[in-house]
């Protein structure tokens, strides 16, 4: 049996767990779905629209608002008392927060930013990344693990919805809140976001590549010429290039433009699965084996310091 | 304040890995190394942290005789003495053979707080921070963007996703991971690379039997999903040809 730990907030199911949940379909066998929270009776029903055996609905009161440690206690009590061959879930930043925490306390493997699974004499073998993407290995457990998947990397449509819904236990649990040590305030978010890059048509994004602040003016002259956004990949935002509102990635904004155009970005997963939904994707590397010409439709190998000026000449002439 | 700074040894970023005849590792024997990046924003908080409350911070490190030069370097740059949890082994080791690796010689020295990077740059665990904490038998939070020290204890801002955040206080000790660009990195001046030369790298032999849970069989170079239009020529015949192909082929600009 695969127990799929499903997530939600302020009972919105977080739809990451459903592309875990079909991970855990196509592994084959019985197919279980956990989740946490009072707010979790809320996305119950949905989730156990989903072809599973049991949807099960984690209750405490220590468990109402998200913390580690109570997500540690109560996931721990639940895989000791079901069982399970592995555990699935999404490579959330919540599961990051809690999953290494977990697996310690259960002594299982915990395989991060898996994209696919398939079994080899009985053992489940995972692919994931490493080396920022440049390579991918097929990594064996021990026994049970843990397993998140990277966002996006199996597809919520190929989910196997039941012919009926699956049964909803709730099951109880004592947790005392003392033992919880993080006290959590209430989830805010910083001020309006002052650019929406998800609406826009074309952006243009740099990265590392870029080398200088000062030669963001370039990127940002190509944008214009094109009528696209600026955006940028978060090495730029964090060196304080470019305002982290013009963040693209899991930790910014995930965009989907009829054109997207990366200068200098190299393609780390965290960039890739917030812009590989582009229709048209330009890459422009000095690095032919830089992971971004992975996802991208049109690649050039070389200086973007000459390419874009003769791309801007190229654009005013018509 | 005793603070312990955790950092990976890792290939330079514009290294491109190989992978070995057996095809479980990669050919390192040419690379480069640094510190992994997200590593080095923690040893800037935490340089941060003593500066604003006093005490001293610990660089600590698990990986073969090499490593040594990245604590060298977290030396230079200001940490005051370092921990080196020597053993070839480590290079390859999952996040639990590492953790247990450093938990090993942290355990006595009683630091008030434990910071690293969220995510390391070669096999990208993103899970030695939260091993470490349940190891060492203390609280932990991930991916902050910013510490707030109070009297027994630590008040730090949790980055959520899609722009929330969420302040978190825990009891210390504890074990924070570091998101990049919580603060601007400082370089090593010739003053702190001088003075590194003499703080002190404490050798420390790792358990025995140290094991790691999860390992590669197969390493490999990723199939193309996507067929990519490669434009080549000169910079100039390629820059001309890529926005015909835009207007003409894709037709997403006018």
């Amino acid at each position: 049996m695969i127990l799929v730990i499903a997530e939600q907030q302020g009972g919105t199911l977080n739809r990451t767990s459903l592309e875990s949940i079909a991970a855990a379909q196509q592994a084959g066998g019985e197919v279980k779905v956990a989740v946490a929270g009072a707010e979790g009776l809320a996305v119950a029903a949905a989730l156990a629209a989903a072809q599973v055996a049991e949807v099960l609905c984690v209750q405490a009161a220590a468990l109402n608002a998200y913390t580690l440690d109570g997500y540690v206690a109560a996931f721990a009590q639940l895989v000791q008392s079901e069982r399970p061959d592995h555990v699935f879930l999404p490579h959330t930043y919540q599961t990051r927060d809690f999953a290494p925490t977990l697996a310690v306390r259960l002594g299982m493997a915990l395989v991060t930013d898996c994209v696919a699974t398939r079994w080899q004499d009985g053992r489940l073998i995972a692919a994931r990344p490493m080396f920022q993407g440049r390579l991918y290995a097929d990594v064996a457990t021990n026994g049970p693990a843990l397993v998140a998947f990277q966002i996006g990397a199996i597809r919520a449509d190929s989910l196997v919805n039941g012919s009926a819904p699956a049964p909803i236990r709730t099951v109880a649990m004592a947790i005392d809140p003392g033992a919880i040590r993080q006290k959590p305030e209430a989830p805010f978010r910083e001020a309006k976001q002052a650019v929406d890059l998800t609406q826009a048509e074309r952006i243009v994004s740099v990265g590392r590549g870029i080398k200088e602040q000062d030669k963001v003016d370039m990127a940002r002259q190509l944008a214009a010429a094109i009528g696209a956004e600026l955006g940028a990949s978060r090495p730029i935002c964090d060196a304080g290039w470019l305002p982290m509102d013009r963040q693209v990635g899991s930790s910014g904004q995930t965009v989907a433009p009829k054109l997207y155009l990366a200068l200098g970005i190299s393609g780390a997963i965290q960039h890739l699965v917030g812009m590989k939904g582009a229709r048209t994707i330009v890459a422009i590397n000095k690095d032919p084996e830089a992971p971004i010409f992975e996802v991208a439709d049109y690649g050039i190998v070389g200086d973007l310091f000459e390419i874009v000026p003769a791309m801007l000449k190229e654009l005013q002439q018509v | 304040m005793k603070i312990a700074v955790c950092i990976k040894q890792v290939p330079a970023r514009d290294w491109q890995p190989r992978v070995n005849d057996d095809r479980t590792w990669v050919r390192d024997q040419d690379a480069s190394f640094e510190v992994n990046e997200p590593d080095a924003y923690a040893l800037e908080e935490g340089l941060r942290l003593k500066e604003k409350h006093g005490g001293e911070v610990v660089v600590c490190s698990a990986g073969p005789a090499r490593v040594a030069q990245a604590l060298r370097e977290a030396l230079a740059r200001g940490a005051d003495r370092a921990i080196h949890v020597e053993d070839d082994g480590l290079a390859r080791g999952d996040a639990f053979a590492v953790a247990e690796a450093l938990a090993s010689a942290m355990r006595d020295e009683q630091f008030d707080l434990v910071l690293t990077g969220l995510q390391s740059d070669d096999q990208g665990f993103g899970q030695t921070g939260g091993v470490l904490a349940e190891m060492l038998g203390i609280a932990s939070a991930t991916i902050i963007m910013e510490v707030d020290v109070q009297p027994g204890a630590v008040r730090v801002k949790r980055e959520l996703e899609g722009g929330w955040f969420q302040f978190v206080t825990l009891p210390l000790p504890a074990v924070l991971t570091i998101q990049s660009g919580i603060n601007q990195l400082r370089y090593a001046t010739l003053k702190g690379i001088m003075a590194a030369k003499k703080k002190e790298i404490r050798k420390a032999v790792p358990p025995a039997g140290l094991a790691s849970r999860q390992r590669i069989v197969n390493l490999y170079v990723p199939e193309k999903t996507k067929r990519t239009e490669m434009i080549g020529g000169s910079p100039v015949e390629a820059a001309i040809e890529l926005v015909r192909r835009l207007r003409d082929e894709a037709r997403v600009i006018s």
